[in-house]
């Protein structure tokens, strides 16, 4: 440790502490351009001057690269030190007189005109001003080396290596991230006609997943990390102060004993793209619901107000129901909860919009549910049009430079009996719940069959829509068909609580209906085995036959009848009763 | 029953087998329901299509049945996930057997009935008992052949 | 040279011969036998009489072991007779356990069988027509031939039998067994097969190539692949009756790199052998449309020829339904 006095407050530092730093922890506040605390200091910009005392003489030095003696003395604010500054800053704005942060400092200074000009001078107000804090980063941190500078002195430019576009560069954003003018600037992509705030700039590689994530604690993209990419950066692991973060950390794989699954696997929103009449994905201002409820949140890209592209408020909103839902050509079901969550778009375009038209294009309005047809007579009330007819399809319309970008909605209007062409800024699509992309797969690992429309099957749709035919195998949610929250929490409430009835009983009861292999006439053929639809059926590898699970068999026989041995026995059905009973019929 | 010494008229036996979960079901509900129906049909009750054994249908033919039914859940129904398809694929392979048995294939008879469809069972029930009328008894039976030799004694 | 050793017999009735020879390829072993019994009857080899046999005392032959199915009468008068005069009957060879390759016969009756080789087979040359009589008169004297049945029988379906050797032909091993067993008075109770209680995948040496979960989507016939001599039949597509038959005969066929046909028949629990064989082929078809089961089906060219070609007269039909005249 040594000790140093700041602005006369007398201070003890670890050896090898920068003035600069012994300041911060002073809470004296040194101003500066060219350091980063990720960075080596550099001491280019000489901003960060301070009057370091020498016996009787003095020195002005730059704070972030000195580091600090025993004994030293230092005073951040005399008039040499001001003068200083003011000098570096009037000779910066000689040749930058428009950069924001520039002009900032100098009036923080006290500095009202500038004296000279450069001959290089750029009045841009992104002018690189050479901090090469974009150079620093990208070697120090990234450890990509993927932009330098070159030439000397007033001609130093920075560059990529040979103005050429550099192939080591892997887009990480880190020197658009510091650079202190923008004069690097990471541009987000337009996707899918979604405004680039959806993006929210460049995605740090590490993230929190959304601000009401549970649990609240932020997780790192290995896609996107510089740290795999370089092997270099790790400053989360640097500013971390309880060491949370360890790059190191693998996927385990656990295996767990399991005697009764809950398969709660949810569901996929319909890709509307194909459906190229609404525009989906090819005109602006068209979403899905899932990206108008991210929207609409307070902890959104837009912080829950409704914006079209330009940044303006819609002035008329279209909400179009059963889209691919109820349709021949795409799902022929009805995906339930649209037609509510709908009205509740209706609902919140008028509180966030109070201005702005709402449409609901329907087929039938489903509002089933406890307090829903009240909802949908307070949403009625509240002028939101409804209009029942199918939505032909969505186009561009607007002939003046004003109009452009307002779509048109082409539709039926049954009840009126006429064809109309509705003005709107903005669409909302109602897009069908699916079942999800890899449910065929799930299944097949659980041996869970499907209904016709691709959800899992219950084993009765109204007598028991959470079990399935498999013991101890259960669904709920929209993994078994599309529904709201009210009902899939009573779902999965009410098959948790079927597991845990069995968990509790302690024993199994077994149906005496059942089949049995008799081991001393099993051949170990394996022609029962792929019959079994409840895999109840295990060939032993060390005793080389086949086993009936007691408690897996449903006593449907198919087994019985298939073995070639004669060796499986169907208890309750067994060849010798049928075969009494047909002896029986056919004695007459 | 009486048996018509006439060979142009005769009551079919047939034998029916019938999965508890549907087509039993659906049998009860045409019985419930107080159908009429050709008595013909002699039912045994098994709890998938898929416990037929092709051996019974066979045993049947042997012990007289003059036709087979087999019914059971619609594709894509059955109770136990699969069985029914089982059931089609014996009896598609069965009645190939059957005409090399110079058995024909149409006395062995595969039908799909759910639970609900008693008007179907009634109406299967009769049309092949008429069928199988018309395609005449089965008979089956293997002529006890005599040795045209005497046995010969011995001292 | 009579002595105090037991007598045996062997008789053929219709056979190919085989299982003769499958006695004599007992090879070395044989001495052992004919050191042990006294054989008393053994037309393909021996000179003994029909009426050597009448004149023996009821059950004065211990063990008459008889092969070929029944097919004419005097076939049957010799089964009858030699069931008197034995202890031990028993059936020798597919064709009198289960009616065998002859058995095949039974699709067709007397009428057509004698048409197809005494008039219409392509190398017969008759243009009288000549056809077999059981009785016919020449020159005042009456000369008889055995009636040919229309239906074939096997060996039980005639007279009692206590036990089977099966096999077409019975294997060495098994055969060797079966004496040992009979000499020394250690045989299972009456009406066994003498064999193996598993089916035949139990001792067969490709038993673990076969996948868990095997389902076809095609039949392959054995001239239209090349066998893996390592897989298992039904794993490469072709239909092995191994699944439904007894095993006991060291797997014989499959070693030769063919599927096995049935030879041993059905195991015990099993009264029709075709339509348990029937129903695990079917089961494992990795179809749910009806036509896609049918075409796969058609690739079994002959159902009643692969599923009982050596049991027809043993199943529940027996045989193909007589028309009525």
């Amino acid at each position: 440790m040594i000790s140093l006095t700041i602005d006369g407050i007398a201070t003890q530092v670890a050896e090898g502490t920068t003035i600069l730093q012994a300041a911060k922890l002073l809470e004296i506040r040194i101003p500066t351009l060219c350091y980063h605390p990720l960075l080596k200091p550099f001491g280019a910009c000489r901003v960060c001057v301070v009057e370091v005392q020498r016996g009787a003489s003095y020195e002005v030095i730059s704070a972030c690269n000195t580091p600090g003696r025993e004994g030293m003395v230092v005073s951040t604010d005399t008039a040499r030190v001001l003068a200083a500054r003011r000098l570096v800053l009037e000779l910066m704005l000689a040749r930058w007189p428009n950069v924001p942060v520039l002009r900032q400092l100098a009036a923080e200074l006290g500095l009202e005109q500038p004296r000279f000009t450069s001959t290089l001078r750029d009045e841009r107000p992104d002018a690189c001003v050479l901090c090469l804090r974009c150079v620093r980063i990208c070697e120090e941190v990234v450890g990509a080396c993927a932009i330098g500078y070159e030439d000397r002195g007033i001609l130093r430019r920075v560059v990529t290596p040979f103005n050429q576009e550099s192939e080591a560069c892997i887009a990480c954003g880190a020197c658009a991230h510091v650079c202190l003018t923008r004069h690097i600037r990471f541009e987000g992509e337009d996707y899918k006609g979604k405004p680039a705030e959806f993006l929210l700039g460049p995605n740090t590689a590490i993230y929190m997943p959304t601000a009401q994530a549970v649990p609240k604690v932020p997780s790192i993209d290995p896609e996107t990390c510089i740290h795999f990419k370089t092997g270099g950066c790790q400053s989360c692991v640097q500013v971390c102060e309880p060491g949370a973060v360890n790059h190191k950390m693998v996927d385990e794989e656990i295996e767990l004993d399991a005697g009764q699954v809950l398969v709660a696997t949810g569901f996929d929103l319909f890709d509307a793209t194909p459906m190229a009449q609404y525009g989906y994905g090819r005109l602006d201002n068209i979403y899905a619901a899932l990206d108008i409820e991210r929207m609409l949140n307070a902890t959104g890209p837009t912080g829950g107000r409704l914006l079209l592209k330009n940044g303006q408020p819609p002035r008329a909103v279209g909400i179009v129901h059963c889209v691919g839902s109820r349709d021949e050509n795409h799902h022929r079901y009805c995906s339930r909860v649209c037609c509510m969550y709908a009205l509740k778009f209706a609902h919140l375009v008028k509180e966030r919009c109070p201005q702005a038209e709402v449409y609901n294009f329907y087929i039938d309005m489903r509002a089933f549910g406890k307090g829903y047809e009240e909802f949908y007579s307070r949403v009625l009330h509240e002028g939101a049009n409804v209009i029942r007819g199918k939505v032909a399809e969505v186009v561009q319309a607007g002939w003046s430079k004003q109009e452009e970008g307002t779509l048109l909605i082409r539709c039926e209007d049954t009840l009126i009996g006429r064809f109309r062409e509705i003005p709107v800024d903005m669409v909302i699509l109602c897009n069908a719940i699916e079942p999800r992309q890899d449910a065929g797969r799930v299944g097949r690992v659980f041996g869970l069959s499907r209904s016709p429309d691709g959800f899992f099957l219950e084993r009765h749709p109204k007598l028991d829509p959470m079990a399935t035919m498999t013991d101890g195998l259960f669904v709920a949610g929209c993994a078994q068909g599309p529904k709201d929250i009210p009902d899939s929490v009573a779902q999965a409430s009410g098959a948790a609580a079927r597991i845990l009835a069995t968990i509790s009983k302690g024993v199994v009861e077994i149906d005496p209906i059942r089949a049995e292999i008799d081991e001393a006439l099993c051949s170990g053929c394996r022609t029962c085995g792929p019959l079994c639809p409840y895999n109840a059926i295990e060939y032993l590898e060390d005793k080389k036959v086949s086993r009936v699970n007691s408690t897996l068999c449903k006593g449907c026989g198919t087994c019985v009848a298939a073995c070639p041995s004669g060796a499986i026995t169907g208890y309750g059905f067994n060849d010798a009763q049928i075969n009494a009973e047909l002896e029986g019929i056919l004695t007459l | 029953m009486t048996v018509a010494t006439n060979g142009d008229h005769y009551e079919p036996r047939i034998v029916g087998f019938l999965c508890n979960w549907c087509s039993y079901t659906g049998a009860d509900l045409a019985g419930t329901s107080r159908m009429k129906s050709a008595p013909n049909l002699r039912i045994v009750r098994v709890m998938c299509s898929g416990r037929v054994d092709p051996s019974f249908i066979l045993r049947a033919f042997q012990l007289g049945a003059d036709g087979v039914l087999v019914a059971g859940c619609h594709p894509g129904d059955c109770h136990y996930q699969e069985g029914n398809f089982k059931a089609l694929r014996r009896m598609t392979f069965l009645k190939r057997l059957l005409n090399d048995f110079g058995i024909d294939e149409r006395r062995l008879r595969l039908e799909w009935i759910s639970a609900s469809e008693g008007e179907k069972f009634a109406k299967v029930s009769t049309e092949f008992a008429e069928q199988v009328r018309a395609l005449g008894r089965l008979r089956l039976e293997v002529p006890e052949e005599v040795s045209a030799v005497e046995e010969v004694m011995v001292s | 040279m009579t002595g105090s050793k037991p007598k045996v017999a062997f008789y053929w009735c219709a056979s190919c011969g085989g299982c003769e020879e499958a006695v004599v390829d007992l090879a070395e072993k044989i001495l052992d036998v004919v050191a042990a019994v006294d054989i008393v009857f053994w037309p393909v080899a021996l000179d003994f009489k029909r009426k050597d046999v009448e004149a023996m005392a009821d059950g004065s032959i211990v063990a008459t072991f008889l092969n070929g199915a029944i097919r004419t009468s005097e076939q049957e008068e010799m089964a009858r007779l030699l069931r008197r005069k034995s202890q031990v009957l028993i059936a020798f060879g597919a064709c009198s356990h289960l009616g065998g390759i002859p058995g095949l016969g039974n699709l067709w009756d007397r009428a057509a069988i004698f048409h197809r080789a005494y008039l219409e087979s392509p190398s017969t040359v008759n243009p009288e027509g000549t056809v077999p009589q059981p009785n016919c008169q020449q020159n005042g004297h009456s000369l008889t031939l055995p009636v040919f049945f229309d239906t074939v029988r096997s060996l039980d379906q005639v007279v009692e039998v206590d036990y089977y050797i099966p096999g077409c032909a019975p294997p060495a091993g098994i055969i060797a067994k079966a004496v040992q067993a009979l000499l020394s008075g250690n045989l299972p109770p009456k009406g066994s097969v003498l064999a193996g209680d598993k089916a035949l995948c139990e001792e067969c040496p490709r038993k673990d190539t076969r996948p868990e979960k095997l389902t076809l989507k095609e039949f392959k016939r054995p001239h239209q692949i090349l066998i893996d001599p390592e897989k298992c039949m039904m794993a490469q597509g072709l239909v092995c009756m191994g699944p439904a038959t007894r095993g006991g005969c060291e797997s014989r066929c499959i070693n030769g790199n063919m599927p096995c046909t049935g030879c041993f028949g059905p195991t015990d629990n099993v009264r029709d052998y075709g339509g348990k064989a029937l129903s695990a082929i079917a089961s494992i078809i990795d179809s749910t449309d009806p036509a896609e089961i049918e075409s796969i089906l058609a690739k079994i060219p002959d159902p009643v020829g692969t599923l009982y070609r050596y049991s027809l007269p043993a199943s529940l039909l027996r045989r193909k339904k007589v028309e009525a005249a």
